[in-house]
């Protein structure tokens, strides 16, 4: 597995210690790569934007993009390059048109501070906003095929309109 | 030994030090290899790497048996153009052969085995001394079970090149250096020092410089109109006298050249089946403000790593100290350092 964004390897020592996956990561922070190799991880730093050109196509099972598609510069080329190297991609992001994101914008004229997107206009590091309904859409477009998706918000998933509800979407692609 | 040109040299001696105990299976032993300058003298009093190599330190005397072996062609220790050629009784002057980093290597792997030892835990060296992990990594994959390559590259850059052919042109045009036969009379001490001062811009940085020395001017300015001035002309000027106490320079010019032929990618060999079959774990640092050997030159190692499937770990370290980073940001090298070898030699443990 090829964790993008892999911060400071939470995710991927789960995945090693509970999963018994072979998996490495890449990330840009340095004081997030000594975190992870503190937890003895394999990691990379480098900016995920410059392209993953020294990976054969499908060089792995899965390429996780968790929680990074909305914050690096070019998210449409890195997740072709995504689905090049992997032979599955799962991808996480939080769903910016989430009914609380939209009541703040509506009733209160204010860019939206919520509980999945704790900040405010001047920090933020998201680059994108999308919803789930926009990334379905871009995946009509760009002919990936959705293998399979889960919704989730505090308390549990999400089955009944996602777009509205879930605060983050998850979605295996192929 | 025989060396890559073909040419026969010895006996062949090679100074190096250890530090901490080898331990019964032999299987905690850490191989230090030093830059263009330095020596077998890793650490303890004036040691080049001694904020990294003791006791709890990043490469920890109490849990590894560290080696730092110093290299053919130079003058600390080993046998180099001032040692006495056999044939002679003189010293080689430029009679010595064309030695490169492969040579250096080499005669390393006699010194492993002199010392009984199989396989190493970790192969760890800056510049030149990565240029020599990049080797073993090659050549001795098998002995090899973990790499650290810091601050260095796959081939010498005409940049690279162009630096170090003018410290050799300053020794050349020494008129003491007599075609390299000077040993017994006056040595080319102006030429050296210069080839040295030219070595010093190229590891530090615009911002390490400006903030070591500014602008400011010596107080005991020196009494002519181009005596040392300014701080920084005298920082050179006594790097460069002091190299001479302590450097041959002829060893200057062999062991240039060598870092100048170094192309890991001589022969058929490309990025991707460069470290094909390699089963070593690999750390690559670089650091952000090195301009000498800048990290995408780290990165190239990486992505030959990669495209054989290696196991690896690239971290960029920012700094401003330079090239000299890799013997200055030792609190930062010995955190990745210490954790990776723990991973190591975890596995071997677990996996012998």
């Amino acid at each position: 597995m090829l964790d993008l964004g892999c911060g400071d390897g939470e995710l991927l020592s789960r995945l090693i210690n509970e999963k018994q996956v072979h998996a490495q990561g890449i990330e840009l922070s340095e004081t997030a790569i000594h975190q992870c190799v503190a937890q003895g991880l394999s990691v990379f730093q480098q900016d995920i934007d410059t392209g993953l050109s020294e990976y054969a196509a499908n060089s792995f099972d899965y390429v996780i993009l968790n929680q990074t598609l909305q914050q690096i510069k070019k998210p449409d080329f890195a997740l072709k390059e995504a689905l090049r190297v992997g032979k599955k991609v799962i991808v996480g992001f939080p769903n910016f048109v989430q009914a609380s994101a939209r009541f703040q914008i509506f009733f209160k004229g204010r860019v939206p501070v919520t509980k999945a997107l704790p900040y405010e206009w001047y920090n933020t590091p998201n680059l994108h906003f999308l919803g789930i309904a926009d990334f379905k859409e871009y995946c009509k477009k760009r002919d990936i095929h959705i293998e399979d998706a889960a919704f989730i918000r505090k308390g549990g998933k999400v089955t009944l309109f996602p777009n509205m509800f879930a605060e983050i979407g998850l979605f295996l692609l192929s | 030994m025989v060396l890559e040109s073909g040419e026969k040299l010895g006996p062949v001696t090679l100074a190096y030090e250890t530090y901490g105990e080898l331990n019964a299976h032999k299987s905690n032993v850490i191989l230090v290899l030093h830059a263009l300058s330095g020596d077998a003298h890793a650490t303890g009093a004036n040691g080049w790497w001694g904020s990294l190599i003791g006791p709890s330190k990043g490469l920890d005397t109490n849990k590894y048996f560290v080696i730092c072996s110093n290299v053919i062609g130079g003058c600390r220790g080993s046998t180099g153009p001032a040692s006495t050629n056999p044939k002679t009784g003189k010293p080689y002057g430029t009679y010595f052969p064309l030695i490169t980093i492969g040579d250096m290597v080499h005669a390393q792997t006699h010194l492993i085995d002199h010392l009984g030892i199989e396989k190493l835990l970790a192969v760890i060296g800056g510049s030149m001394g990565g240029m020599q992990v990049l080797q073993w990594m090659v050549a001795y994959p098998e002995r090899t079970q973990s790499a650290i390559p810091i601050a260095t590259t796959l081939k010498h850059t005409p940049q690279q090149i162009a630096f170090n052919e003018v410290g050799r042109q300053a020794i050349i045009a020494d008129p003491d250096w007599k075609n390299g036969h000077y040993y017994g009379s006056a040595v080319p001490a102006k030429g050296l020092a210069v080839a040295r001062m030219i070595g010093h811009i190229t590891y530090m940085s615009d911002a390490s410089m400006a903030e070591k020395f500014g602008r400011r001017v010596r107080e005991d300015k020196e009494p002519f109109k181009f005596g040392a001035e300014f701080e920084v002309e005298g920082y050179l000027q006594y790097q460069g006298d002091n190299f001479v106490k302590r450097f041959d320079a002829n060893s200057y010019l062999y062991i240039t050249k060598a870092i100048d032929y170094f192309n890991i990618l001589n022969g058929n060999k490309n990025l991707a089946n460069l470290f094909k079959g390699l089963k070593a774990k690999v750390l690559v640092i670089a650091f952000k403000s090195d301009w000498l050997y800048p990290s995408y030159q780290s990165q190239d190692i990486v992505k030959a790593c990669k495209l054989a499937g290696v196991d690896t770990t690239y971290c960029e370290i920012n700094s401003t100290y330079g090239h000299d980073a890799f013997l200055l940001e030792t609190e930062q090298e010995t955190q990745l350092i210490k954790h990776f070898l723990n991973t190591v030699s975890n596995n071997h443990d677990g996996g012998a």
